[in-house]
């Protein structure tokens, strides 16, 4: 149906014209969906929109040609591409919150494209506009369609623009990230929908994602894309059962999962070359472990490996030379007795409304957490976003002042010191943030920015002493050393993530409270990232409290975990009961909802309906029920009592306790 | 004993004082790698560049205003008589010593521009035909001319000719000059060189903008200077005075208005703005309502106020002033002052909203996480991070205030009366507009010059946005 052939799109930038995709060729068939899979930067999202030639400013077309249904979409002229765009193909965005225009009611929205494509106005758009709605699973559409964008949560947005691409009924959809700005459990929620759909309508689809989950949950073919080129594409059976390409067998070393646990991640050395300086052989040589001499002066053609499994590489092997899997140095195991003692945290922002400003309720961020973290562990503390999980980081360090309960750092309380106090407790305890581009002045210096926490803590002030310890800094999170007069806007994302953690580890934390510190990177990078704080906890012997969304990450990494739902954890326990045999409905769902890089994986899944209420206004009775698919009665009355399931696991739901106790006495 | 006694007024202080912090700005700018890309991009920007030589000419013309001195009384008598000398009340400037023509030749009233004869006529007794009443020659436009009044456009024509080829030479030196800098020293074709890169715009400084815009500059501003000496170029106002004279005078008073007023503003927007939006609670709430208050006080009803009590206090110290000058000068500080304190509002409420954002950037929690003190965060996390806010309104608030300032004198509640300025000459034009024949080069000139001025400040305030602005960096 959509026929890609040698499709070269490229920028203008000076008077110069770099390529950001360099002949790709692909077609997707009625039905079919086809994934484009790469890392940031490798031009995936460029790609689709030269298809719908919604390329920004300064883009262009260089090349290459655009067949859908027998018409040549890149020689059209752009009046004509209109009646195309969102009648007979459509995009899905990555951002449900800014793809939707807040000042206009969501029927307005789908509205417009019904009375372009289809000529619907007045009553009987309405009735498909309903029709639409229920079709993406809204409940109560009558009411939606009235309401504007941020009366609706994320997911729900997500479902709107769905059905907004859904209403000039294309016969391609193009959903560029669709999940990646969501939650697991919506992400499970919205990919069943699209799937649902396409099967349906016999839609065809084009995938575009960084996630490998993603594409083993939806994808009938895929092809991968490095440095602007596809490198290799093949369908499902033979992309997850026989990868040929060196960077595709890198990308799955790369992910770390339980199986990998103590094992350093395969990495990919390097990084994607700039637009500017792309070389003139093979893209990937520079990183491919299987570089051969041919690789570096001859750009490879494609060569195929299987019925419908072609590749692009000089190298003939099957098998990465069976992968470098050192183990990773152990941990030194602590004495076990808790070194970092939480007790009953609570932090409640107040709701002000009215002029004079008075309290009318709380929001309760972080409602009675309590957590122990010894010497030289990790714990890994997971949940959706809005849990409260990040607020629990900043509060420990005091960055947000706490309403109730305590913090123990190695026997002192935290909670209202202040000044000089405060500070020196502050030594013992670091943060590491989520965005590498937001956590680094732009205007400061590497070196600057490390020596900062050792001046403003009185540490090495002499400016000699402070040259020495930036420099072995550096080299214990791997960067060279003239990377301190460098400024941060010269390093890559990983680089950043790197300095940020030399920055906390200046003045020597026993803690580092690693706040979702690669959930901005690509899987090559992170890798680097997890490997680099699984050695320096070998080294330094540096405990972590581990916030993140990402449940492979908590496989490999954390000793311990706790699940937090809506402020409060409702399970937690080591790596091994949590993951393994998770008692909470809530952590058991979690689980199943996240999308597994493998063929064949499932089981049953758990779905969950709906979305994380709102803090301000916590369900009566068990915060969960609502979702809960086993919720009872006594669920909806009363707050479940934490019960121990082992000495290290500890649940708080009325459900598993009865079901602990079932065990317990046949036993 | 010296001729002339130097008079320092206070505007002249601050105005070197600016010239110097400039320039001290500009060297630590030079050390610091982004800030002097930023000016790099500005330097490559071809209208940005243009429209920078224009002010650095405006620049020039004010601060060879701003050296002031008195010159000495020819009185022999008192000198013999070993009596210390006595300098004249009037101050002058080293602009006005270079336009010696331009100020003496006064004329007796309205002239045209390159007029020869009088803008009115006067009866005159002219002998044999008893009286006339005609338009009389002036004393100086076209005197050399004598007789023959008819040509001189002829005359004009061939001096603007002349001098214009003189310019063109020097811009030809120029222009070799900088062709030879750019193609290096070394190399054998280095002028063909050279010349063909900034020809085609090849170069990372905007040459070829920078050559036009002084070939322009030549090519307008010297010929007008050799006619100035026999002609009134932009002809003479009610009281005979050259319209070109006041032109050049009204610049200094333009640019301390712009300066001056931006150095009373700044400290105030930037320490409010960041205190504000850094600390939050009373303190945010307390600046909130200062900068609402005055916001909604008519600005131009409380500087008229303010001005008129100045003019009081002025009034009633004689005293304190040994010139004329001394006092306008003080006035048009006074001015400054209060535009100052009227006009920090918006860019304080721009650099709190800024910080708003800032604070909860990770840097600064990472900061805050260290330890760091709050003082120390504003100067090294916030400050730096704002600087490009602060710059671009800067060069933006320059022109609006120049334009605020014309505003106010045409009012009358402007600059000291005795004191050129563009509002003055507008406000002493107006009434001339609504007669017949109208008398329209005052206003005019001072609208074109000021066009000019204004024109120039948007257009590099506009390269400076685009230089700094973060999204395109």
């Amino acid at each position: 149906m959509l026929d890609v052939k040698d499709l070269r799109l490229g920028f203008i930038a000076g008077r110069k014209t770099l390529a950001a995709v360099d002949g790709i060729s692909f077609a997707i068939a009625r039905g079919e969906t086809f994934a484009l899979l790469g890392e940031s930067g490798c031009g995936k999202s460029v790609t689709a929109q030269g298809i719908l030639r919604l390329l920004p400013a300064a883009g262009r077309v260089l090349g290459g040609s655009v067949h859908f249904a027998d018409e040549e979409l890149l020689a059209l002229p752009e009046a004509a591409m209109r009646a195309w765009r969102g009648g007979r193909m459509a995009m899905i965005f990555q951002e449900p919150a800014t793809s939707l225009n807040p000042v206009l009611t969501v029927g307005r929205q789908i509205g417009e494209v019904l009375e372009r494509h289809r000529a619907l106005t007045g009553e009987p758009a309405r009735l498909r506009m309903l029709e639409l709605l229920r079709q993406v699973g809204i409940a109560d559409p009558e009411r939606r369609l009235d309401e504007y964008p941020f009366q609706l949560s994320g997911g729900m947005k997500q479902r709107v623009m769905i059905s907004i691409a859904l209403a000039g009924e294309p016969e391609l959809l193009i959903a560029d990230e669709p999940t990646t700005a969501l939650d697991v459990t919506v992400q499970a929620q919205i990919l069943d929908l699209l799937v649902g759909l396409q099967a349906e309508r016999g839609m065809g689809m084009l995938l575009i994602t960084h996630d490998l989950g993603v594409v083993a949950r939806m994808a009938h073919r895929i092809g991968v894309m490095y440095a602007g080129e596809l490198v290799e594409v093949a369908g499902r059976e033979d992309f997850f059962g026989a990868p040929r390409h060196p960077y595709t067998q890198a990308l799955f070393a790369a992910l770390p999962e339980v199986s990998r646990r103590g094992r350093k991640l395969v990495t990919i050395p390097g990084q994607v070359p700039s637009l500017a300086a792309m070389p003139a052989g093979c893209r990937f040589a520079d990183r491919c472990p299987q570089v051969m001499a041919i690789c570096r002066e001859q750009s490879p053609d494609w060569r195929p490996v299987a019925d419908g499994h072609q590749v692009r590489c000089h190298w003939q092997g099957t098998a990465a030379a069976t992968a470098v899997a050192e183990p990773a140095a152990v941990a030194v195991e602590g004495d076990g007795a808790a070194f970092l003692k939480v007790a009953e945290l609570k932090v409640h922002f107040p709701i002000r409304k009215g002029i004079l400003q008075h309290t009318v309720g709380h929001v309760r961020a972080v409602d009675g957490v309590s957590l122990a973290i010894a010497p030289g562990r990790t714990l890994a503390l997971v949940g959706e976003s809005g849990c409260g999980k990040t607020t629990v980081g900043k509060a420990l360090l005091q960055l947000i002042p706490p309403s109730a309960g305590s913090v123990v750092l190695a026997g002192s309380e935290l909670v209202g010191l202040s000044g000089r106090r405060l500070r020196a407790a502050r030594r013992q305890m670091q943060m590491v943030f989520q965005d590498p581009f937001a956590s680094l002045n732009p205007r400061l210096r590497v070196g600057e920015i490390i020596a900062e926490g050792m001046a403003a803590l009185g540490l090495a002030t002499a400016s000699a002493a402070q040259a020495a310890a930036v420099a072995a800094l550096l080299q214990q999170v791997g960067l060279p050393a003239e990377a301190a007069e460098r400024f941060p806007h010269e390093f890559s994302g990983g680089q950043r993530q790197r300095v940020a953690i030399a920055r906390a580890l200046a003045v020597q934390p026993q803690l580092l409270i690693c706040d979702e510190p690669t959930s901005a990177l690509d899987v090559s990078v992170q890798a680097q990232i997890l490997n680099l704080l699984k050695t320096l906890q070998a080294e330094l012997g540096v405990a972590y409290l581990f916030i993140t969304h990402n449940f492979a990450v908590v496989e490999y990494l954390a000793h311990e975990v706790a699940v937090m739902y809506l402020g409060r954890i409702v399970e937690q326990g080591s790596a091994e009961e949590v993951l393994g045999a998770p008692l909470h409905p809530y952590t058991q769902a979690l689980l199943s909802a996240v999308p597994v890089p493998r063929l064949g994986e499932g089981g049953q899944r758990i779905r969950l309906a709906g979305e994380t209420p709102s803090p301000a206004k916590p369900p009566a009775g068990c915060h969960f029920h609502p979702r809960c698919p086993k919720a009872t009665d006594l669920c909806r009355q009363t707050y479940p009592e934490t019960t121990a399931a082992s000495p290290t696991h500890r649940v708080a739901c009325h459900w598993a306790r009865l079901e602990a106790r079932a065990v317990l006495i046949q036993m | 004993m010296r001729d002339f006694q130097i008079v320092i007024l206070w505007s002249d202080v601050l105005v070197w004082l600016l010239l110097a912090a400039g320039i001290g700005v500009g060297v630590l700018i030079a050390r610091s790698p982004p800030l002097l890309a930023a000016w790099r991009r500005v330097s490559a920007n071809r209208i940005g560049m243009a429209a920078a030589i224009v002010l650095l000419a405006f620049i020039g013309v004010g601060l060879l205003d701003s050296l002031h001195y008195r010159p000495a009384l020819e009185s022999e008598s008192r000198q013999e008589r070993g009596q210390e000398r006595q300098y004249a009340v009037e101050v002058l400037s080293l602009l006005d010593l270079l336009a010696i023509p331009l100020r003496t030749k006064n004329e007796k009233t309205y002239s045209a521009p390159f007029a020869t004869r009088l803008y009115a006529m006067e009866t005159l007794e002219v002998p044999g035909l008893g009286t006339v009443r005609e338009f009389p020659r002036l004393k100086y436009g076209g005197s050399h001319l004598g007789e023959r009044e008819d040509a001189v456009f002829a005359d004009a024509g061939l001096t603007a000719l002349r001098v214009g080829a003189l310019a063109m030479l020097g811009w030809l030196a120029l222009a070799g000059a900088a062709a030879l800098a750019v193609g290096g020293w070394q190399t054998g074709g280095a002028w063909v060189g050279g010349w063909r890169r900034i020809w085609r715009g090849e170069t990372a400084f905007a040459w070829n903008a920078v050559l036009a815009t002084l070939a322009v500059i030549l090519l307008v501003a010297l010929p007008l200077f050799a006619l100035a000496g026999q002609y009134h170029v932009f002809g003479t106002d009610k009281v005979g005075q050259d319209v070109l004279y006041q032109i050049l005078k009204s610049v200094r008073t333009a640019l301390i208005i712009g300066l001056v007023t931006t150095l009373v503003m700044l400290p105030l927007a930037v320490l409010l703005g960041i205190v504000a939006g850094y600390f939050r609670g009373w303190v945010d709430d307390l600046i909130q309502y200062l900068y609402t208050v005055l916001n909604s006080i008519p600005s131009v009803l409380l500087i008229a106020a303010a001005v008129l009590m100045m003019q009081v206090v002025i009034d009633t110290h004689p005293q304190w002033f040994a010139t004329a000058a001394e006092r306008a000068d003080l006035r048009l500080l006074a001015l400054c002052f209060i535009l100052g304190i009227m006009s920090w509002t918006s860019l304080c409420r721009l650099l709190r909203g800024e910080t708003l954002k800032l604070r909860e950037l990770e840097y600064i929690q990472a900061a805050q996480a260290f330890g760091v003190s709050s003082w120390r965060i504003i100067l090294r996390h916030i400050l730096p991070n704002l600087m490009h806010i602060v710059i671009i309104s800067l060069v933006m608030d320059f022109s609006s205030l120049v334009l605020a300032e014309a505003v106010l004198s045409y009012v009358g509640v402007g600059v000291d009366p005795s004191m050129t300025s563009f509002g003055t000459m507008i406000n002493n034009a107006r009434m001339e507009l609504g007669r017949e024949p109208v008398v329209w080069w005052s206003l005019a000139a001072a609208f074109a010059a000021m066009f000019l001025l204004v024109l120039a400040a948007n257009l590099f305030a506009d390269a400076v946005r685009d230089a700094f602005d973060p999204r395109v960096a």
